[in-house]
């Protein structure tokens, strides 16, 4: 039984990394078609080959460490912010094979409170003034937005009465999330958005004013590992707005279209929409998102409360 | 619990393992003061670069410490709604949330939330 889920494990985070590079392929293709060109289209059959043409780029590409750099910090966040990324795919809940964790929720939460540490510890030890910026508005950015997904994500435990992912299969068989809390999901995913530092909340790494943020000092192995974490956190985020709001688990094939139908949508916000302002970015968390879902959470208690009552 | 423990040392394992693999594979270095340097925009890197931070993003990081514990004390009354009183469970809960709500409009308006003044 461990055996079996050990293998699964393995075959899911190998999967996810291919997953990741086809992601960033998606991605250039998109927002070329969206820039009305065409993306990459020469590397192997009409540009499918580019993302291990990129890996491979990337990994022979010279490896430089500064020198007032902390090289321990320095060469092991990139380390760590994948390990992250990917330890989170254990809560997705296959029906067989896998942990099923029935505290998934919680082990989300755990994983997405790590995240910042290897942001943060990668901006400092890189000793770069960009870098500092970055880490500094990257780890205020996640923490404001983590508040306000934990309690969405609480309205959601409260409406199914537990921690596990499964429940969210079950409860939604007949009409999805989506239909039931239309506002919420939508907050939800400005929160994903601002959790992976995606782009209209891309703060972290404002290409006009920091150079490249946290990762300016980061070249080939320790790029890469960044660049994939970021994107398999995007595609985990996707696949749990699927799980969360678009009903199904992932035992039915349509959940993966919906999955890339999420990361899409990531995309696409990316195309269109310019990048905020700091000040304004801080107020949308603290000032709109949290006093709604709170709202919101005192709104489910008592429609919690009505079904359990009807219920008993 | 095991299996846990398995699964998370194998994950750290292939994550390093990727980058001790990008360091073995990359082109050889030839170092000297420039490459080394930090980058700032083509010029010697001024002064240290830890540099004292706003202090916005110091409150910015205790009021989410407050609001984290708060979400941390909550996060139980999900489970627990089979186990007890109806009543009390409904009472504990809204009084609260209020409380959370009310503290934070609170702040709100004593302009702790503001990034600028």
């Amino acid at each position: 039984m461990a055996l079996v889920m050990f293998v699964s494990y393995l075959i899911l985070i190998i999967c996810v990394l291919v997953g990741v590079a086809f992601v960033t392929l998606l991605e250039r293709k998109i927002l070329g078609y969206i820039q009305i060109r065409k993306g990459p289209n020469k590397v192997g059959f009409i540009g499918l080959l580019q993302p291990f043409a990129d890996a491979v780029k990337l990994f022979t590409k010279e490896q430089t460490v500064p020198v007032k750099s902390n090289f321990l910090p320095y060469y092991a966040s990139p380390v760590f912010s994948l390990f992250t990324a990917l330890i989170v795919w254990l809560v997705i809940p296959y029906e067989i094979g896998m942990m099923n964790l029935n505290m998934g929720v919680l082990f989300f939460l755990c994983c997405l409170g790590l995240g910042v540490y290897s942001t943060m510890s990668a901006g400092w030890a890189s000793n770069c003034k960009y870098s500092l910026l970055g880490s500094l508005r990257a780890v205020a950015q996640t923490i404001s937005y983590e508040v306000s997904l934990a309690l969405i994500l609480l309205s959601f435990i409260f409406l199914v009465g537990g921690f596990s992912l499964e429940l969210f299969n079950l409860y939604q068989e007949s009409v999805w999330f989506l239909w039931v809390t239309l506002p919420l999901a939508l907050i939800w995913f400005a929160s994903c958005l601002a959790e992976t530092n995606r782009t209209p909340f891309d703060f972290a790494e404002g290409e006009s004013e920091l150079v490249s943020g946290f990762n300016t000092e980061y070249s080939s192995g320790g790029f890469a590992l960044i660049f994939m974490a970021e994107y398999a956190s995007i595609l985990f985020m996707s696949a749990l707005f699927a799980l969360l709001f678009l009903g199904g688990g992932p035992s039915s094939p349509l959940f993966y279209a919906k999955l890339v139908g999420v990361s899409f949508a990531f995309i696409w916000v990316r195309g269109t929409l310019p990048r905020l302002r700091y000040d304004k970015l801080m107020g949308l968390a603290w000032k709109s998102f949290l006093p709604v879902s709170l709202n919101y959470l005192i709104f489910f208690m008592g429609m919690k409360m009505l079904c359990y009552c009807s219920m008993i | 619990m095991f299996i846990m423990f398995i699964v998370v040392s194998t994950t750290f394992v292939i994550s390093s393992v990727v980058m001790i693999l990008a360091s073995i594979l990359s082109k050889k270095l030839i170092t000297d003061r420039e490459k080394n340097s930090p980058f700032e925009c083509g010029f010697d890197p001024k002064g240290s670069a830890r540099l004292p931070f706003s202090l916005r993003f110091f409150l910015i990081a205790v009021i989410f410490l407050i609001f984290d514990v708060e979400i941390t004390l909550l996060l139980p009354l999900a489970s627990i709604i089979h186990l007890t009183n109806m009543f009390s469970w409904a009472l504990t809960g809204v009084l609260f949330l209020l409380i959370l709500l009310f503290g934070l409009y609170y702040e709100w308006h004593q302009g702790a939330l503001e990034w600028s003044y």
